[in-house]
């Protein structure tokens, strides 16, 4: 039995004025437990919480309920003085007679009645209450940041500033990411690979950071603080720790044909290869499916004219194995697939290309080496159209394209346009829009340029049609504004694709834990709150993976999710809220309904043992809840078919009995 | 009439018993009348030969016994499956209640089973002996002759509303496997829920009123295997309070749609088992109607593994104010 | 013999992050509701177990509402959109037993919504009064 003493505050005139807090502390004297009673006119001033604790003293309590102002306001404040009292915080209550009683009553008599009811529920539950003791764990201080681009990049180089080592997985043999893909950056139109480059270096040079490239997370295990990473490290035929990067190797190959990713299929490369001249790791990989040594055992001259002797044909996929506090999803994102949009001719005509490829063909290190040709005929194309939103935004098409907008098209449109207009301005420039979407530092302006001074025609409505004819794309489009039909015959169109989460994002969030919204980007663990936290603790999220982003934004979510992370590595053990769900293993059926509905990925499942009344033993599959993950929303509780799941600081017992004391 | 007869099963089970594939059998044996055929666990061919029963009383879903049975035994538990139990039997499946290892499931066709109290609303009471054969032969103790009796009159309702003669588990098919039937099983729900309140309340009050809270509902029902019933324990504070009062009897049945909502296969083993003859699966085919109108078709064990809708949800789902307002359109 | 005047009783589930809060914003800004209404603070709706509602009817309640955040701001991400399926199945069950609609009831409140907390409050308590006593989920042991 709780000996329970009960501390009915005045708030000054805020709860003494509509509510007898002397009838108050006197008709809760006799509900069961309680052995002290009193009130006070600022409980929660020092000579209040001094009360306390000499009540504690005196009367050997083992329980306080403190009606008073709302608990949001000083349930801590109580669970403090309770410690200082030498009982468990968690044997505090509180009954909010002030915010739900004394200020929402006018009337003394029933202030006064509702008061006492929501004491005798407090009363009620305190006597329910059991000490609780919140969970420690141990911190593992290193980081994994998985994806190399922009945000990748970043957010390690935040961690490893503070002095915590990262490692860096890339599935692609070089850091970069799209960044390195691009040729100038808005609004200020510094040049991609001369402010992302230096960044790679840094990656490169700094003691904390491993990057484990051309790599991918096979396995996650563990939770928050403490978990368990197998990484596959492909087999690249390649000492990596050999090569200098020379690139002789890759001047001998005679597997010349192979189509270049990194220019988008633009332009051919070898069969051994380094994706560009500023790659990080700079060392060559094979591709396994176009060499010939791999596949049929026929040529070798690689090895031959490696003089640091770095081939190695032999080289299997290795497992590495290693152990991280916290993981940083930066897996970013792609333009989508312009296989649906036959409208636009994509698949017809080699001058139908997206914004990426037109970045590469006006990159110096592209495959027109900068200068901006079509793709099909190499001629220097003198109309150009743009088209915006292609697969963003899309209601009606949804199983097309997208319903959210890629926020980043308007800006490389704009830049797209301008760029084009500077270097050759007998270029006719059109680019069809549904709205123009600017809200960023300096972006209006930078659009309102493109219009203004470079004279870039801008026209609202969508483009319906492209048809190849000849040498020229029939552009069939409106102008909502003027309201007429526009035909226009292009050189090149460029399409404004959707870009959406990499195809990675879904089996690595499953893989976490991690929630996902329907269109496979991270959720985070508050939307306006905790932009840069996944729901699934110690996982945080960097860059597009969590929704379509610029650089500057991707750079400053890097960095918050770095400071996040280092304030989690910073800590050497987690201390968890004790008020979380536990299993009743006797009554667990072990059905998994628990799990499913679990947002944090806290319940895991053994089969344990267990002496059954008949002395034999039987082998039973049972929920067991992580502390440290478990954030005690009570989901679980209610799924739970037995009733075996139960939170601790609100049991159904508990409430139960609050809800028993307020219908009595 | 069922078209797979005794001798089939009892040879298939003699022979799979002596092959070693299983180490016994959980079948059906005569219970004190020809038509309280009660579920057995068989060790020997002998006890099989002589004692195995297949006739049109054996309705008795398996299924939940495997729960208990499987794990005790040394090899694997053999055990045959009618259509709509082997749904139960994936749903368990699901939950993890059983090892699929330590079974061997045999799906075998059914035609339906019949009522017995469909029976005596026939021939009367006094039932001695029953024989089913082309028709259904049926001694009292009143009269000289049998009565005989078409199978169609005398078909249980959960079988006149047959969801499927489909069977979605077995390790081996005993006679043709049928198909998800579109039946009317949500016709006596939709008539229920177009009475007025008052009427509703009349209607439940005097069905559960009757309930005298035997637990047979509980102890049948393939979904309620929990280790330990909320209902049996003194620590869950709404323990069987026996003898029951108003209260009391809404708030188990309602406590125990919920408990098997979106788990409930509808296999209509609680109906059967009610000694008074409540019509419980009418709660249960509730919640399922519901759930399909509200978050799209879903039978539970037709698939294992399945995520039942309320452990799930989508962000569009309906409020549970536009409940009323939509069925109130829909009338 | 002396006639009580009928007070509804009514027990709200509030979750901490949301509702509760709002039933706070509500006091700070003096927001009258019936005192009928008695809260209990729950970490989310979706702590609410069925059972929770059916003991406050058999205890004497006369309604029973569970208030919380707005789908898609639960603090546990998903907590009330699974409340809100729970609570869809079970009302509709209720309401097929005969048991009055107007006796229980879901709502989003946020922290920012008193206004909405003291009016939904108002609203249901005169919608459960206006049902009167509460006789179809009643236990006669637990009369007062």
């Amino acid at each position: 039995m709780q000996r329970i003493g009960v501390f009915v505050c005045w708030c000054g005139s805020n709860i003494a004025g509509t509510v007898d807090v002397v009838a108050v502390a006197e008709a809760l004297k006799n509900e069961p437990g309680v052995v002290f009673s009193t009130n006070y006119q600022y409980m929660c001033s020092q000579a209040g919480q001094d009360m306390i604790k000499q009540a504690v003293a005196e009367h050997k309590l083992t329980g306080i309920v403190v009606c008073s102002c709302s608990p949001r306001m000083h349930e801590a404040t109580f669970r403090k003085t309770a410690a200082a009292a030498g009982l468990n915080p968690y044997m505090v209550e509180i009954a909010n007679i002030r915010e739900q009683c004394s200020w929402v009553h006018k009337d003394m008599v029933t202030g006064t009645e509702k008061a006492i009811i929501l004491g005798k529920a407090a009363v009620a539950k305190v006597n329910l209450n059991a000490p609780l003791t919140p969970g420690e764990s141990p911190v593992t201080k290193r980081a994994l940041v998985i994806g190399g681009g922009i945000a990748g990049i970043q957010t390690a180089l935040d961690i490893a500033d503070a002095g915590f080592p990262v490692d860096i997985v890339e599935k692609l043999p070089t850091i970069g990411g799209k960044m390195a893909q691009l040729d100038k950056t808005f609004p200020t139109l510094d040049c991609a690979a001369c402010i992302l480059t230096p960044k790679m270096v840094d990656v490169a040079q700094n003691d904390k950071i491993r990057i484990f490239s051309y790599s991918e997370v096979a396995e996650i295990k563990g939770f928050v603080g403490n978990f368990d990473v197998k990484i596959k490290k492909k087999a690249r035929y390649v000492n990596e720790d050999i090569c200098t990067g020379c690139g002789a190797c890759v001047e001998k190959c005679p597997m010349k044909k192979v189509p270049n990713e990194f220019n988008l299929g633009m332009d051919n490369r070898h069969a051994i290869y380094i994706p560009f001249a500023q790659a990080v790791p700079k060392v060559a990989t094979i591709d396994p499916n176009a060499c010939n040594m791999l596949k049929n055992g026929k040529c070798g001259l690689c090895a031959k004219v490696c003089a640091a002797g770095a081939i190695d044909y032999k080289q299997k996929d290795q497992i590495i194995e290693e152990k991280y506090g916290a993981i940083v999803v930066a897996t970013g994102f792609n333009p989508i697939s312009m296989d649906k949009f036959d409208e636009f001719a994509y698949n017809q005509s080699k001058d139908v290309i997206t914004s990426l490829e037109f970045e590469r063909l006006t990159n110096a290190a592209g495959p027109t080496a900068g200068k901006l040709l079509r793709p099909s005929d190499l001629e220097h194309p003198h109309t150009i159209v743009f088209v915006q939103c292609v697969g963003s935004r899309c209601d009606s098409c949804a199983e097309k394209g997208k319903e959210y907008c890629s926020k980043i098209c308007c800006m490389y449109t704009a830049k797209h346009a301008m760029l084009t207009r500077d270097k050759y301005p007998d270029t006719e420039v059109y680019v069809f829009y549904i709205d123009v979407r600017t809200p960023g530092k300096n972006f209006d302006e930078f659009y309102r340029r493109a219009v203004e001074e470079y004279g870039v025609h801008y026209i609202k409505g969508m483009v319906g049609k492209v048809t190849p004819e000849g040498k020229k794309l029939k552009v069939q489009a409106s102008d909502l504004i003027a309201n007429k039909q526009l035909h226009i015959d292009a050189d090149l169109v460029v399409l404004a694709a959707a870009i959406e989460p990499d195809k990675t994002a879904r089996p690595l969030a499953t893989m976490l834990t991690a929630s996902m919204d329907t269109n496979d980007f991270f959720t985070e663990a508050h939307p306006k709150l905790r932009p840069v936290e996944s729901p699934t603790a110690g996982v945080f999220l960097s860059g597009a993976c969590q929704g379509p982003k610029d650089i500057p934004e991707t750079v400053s979510q890097a960095g918050a999710a770095a400071s996040k992370v280092i304030g989690l590595l910073a800590k050497d053990k987690l201390t968890g809220n004790p008020c979380i769900a536990s299993s009743n293993e006797l009554m667990c059926n072990g059905c998994s309904a628990c799990e499913k509905v679990c947002p944090y990925g806290a319940i895991t499942y053994e089969n344990k043992e267990f002496r059954m009344p008949d002395r034999t033993t039987k082998i039973r599959r049972v929920a067991s809840v992580n502390p440290a993950v478990c954030q005690g929303c009570g989901a679980c509780t209610v799924a739970c078919p037995s009733g075996a799941m139960d939170l601790r600081g609100f049991s159904s017992a508990q409430i139960m009995a609050e809800v028993d004391a307020i219908c009595k | 009439m069922q078209k797979i007869t005794r001798d089939q099963l009892v040879e298939k089970a003699v022979s799979l018993l002596e092959a070693g594939t299983v180490s016994a059998v959980l079948g059906w044996k005569k219970g004190e009348f020809d038509y309280d055929i009660t579920p057995a666990l068989f060790k020997s061919a002998e006890e099989i030969k002589e004692l195995f029963v297949w006739n049109d009383f054996c309705g008795a879903n398996f299924s939940k016994y495997l729960v208990a049975k499987a794990p005790k035994q040394e090899g694997k538990l053999l055990v045959f499956l009618k259509p709509c139990d082997t749904y139960s039997f994936n749903q368990l499946l699901t939950e993890h209640r059983f090892d699929r290892e330590k079974v061997y499931a045999v799906g075998i066709g059914c035609e339906g089973m019949a009522d017995i109290d469909k029976v005596k609303a026939i021939c009367g009471d006094g039932i001695v002996s029953i024989n089913c054969g082309e028709k259904m032969a049926v001694g009292t103790i009143y009269n000289d002759a049998e009565t005989l009796i078409d199978y169609a009159d005398v078909l249980a309702e959960r079988c006149v509303n047959c969801k499927s003669k489909k069977h979605v588990a077995y390790d081996e098919l005993m006679g043709d496997d049928g198909e998800v039937i579109d039946s009317d099983r949500f016709d006596e729900v939709a008539r229920i829920e177009a009475m007025t309140p008052d009427e509703r309340f009349e209607f439940w009050q005097d069905q559960l009123s009757r309930c005298i809270r035997c637990n047979a509902c509980r102890d049948a029902c393939p979904a309620c295997t929990c280790e330990k019933c909320v209902f049996d324990n003194p620590k869950s504070g709404v323990e069987n309070k026996a003898p029951a009062n108003s209260f009391e009897e809404k708030m188990f049945h309602i406590i125990r749609a919920f408990h098997v909502a979106g788990r409930c296969t509808d296999c209509g083993e609680c109906s059967r088992v009610c000694p008074q003859n409540i019509p419980l699966h009418l709660l249960n085919r509730k919640f399922i109607k519901d759930i399909n109108e509200f978050y799209g078709d879903y039978q539970a064990g037709a698939e294992v593994g399945s995520r039942a809708p309320l452990v799930n949800y989508t962000t569009e789902d309906l409020e549970p104010s536009e409940v009323f307002d939509r069925r109130d359109t829909n009338a | 013999m002396q006639v009580k005047e009928y007070k509804p009783l009514i027990v709200a589930f509030c979750c901490n992050w949301c509702s509760y809060a709002g039933a706070d914003l509500a006091g700070n800004n003096r927001l009258n509701y019936p005192a009928d209404v008695k809260i209990i603070r729950v970490p989310c709706s979706c702590r609410v177990n069925p059972m929770f509602i059916l003991r406050a009817f058999q205890r004497g309640a006369d309604g029973v509402i569970i208030c919380g955040c707005h789908p898609g701001d639960c603090h546990y991400t998903s907590g009330n959109y699974y409340t809100r399926r729970r609570m869809a199945a079970l009302f509709s069950m209720l309401d097929y037993l005969g048991i009055e609609r107007e006796r229980t009831r879901v709502e989003w409140v946020s922290a920012a919504e008193g206004a909405k907390f003291a009016a939904t409050m108002n609203d249901f308590a005169e919608k459960v009064a206006a049902l009167g006593e509460n006789k179809r989920l009643e236990d006669l042991r637990c009369k007062r």
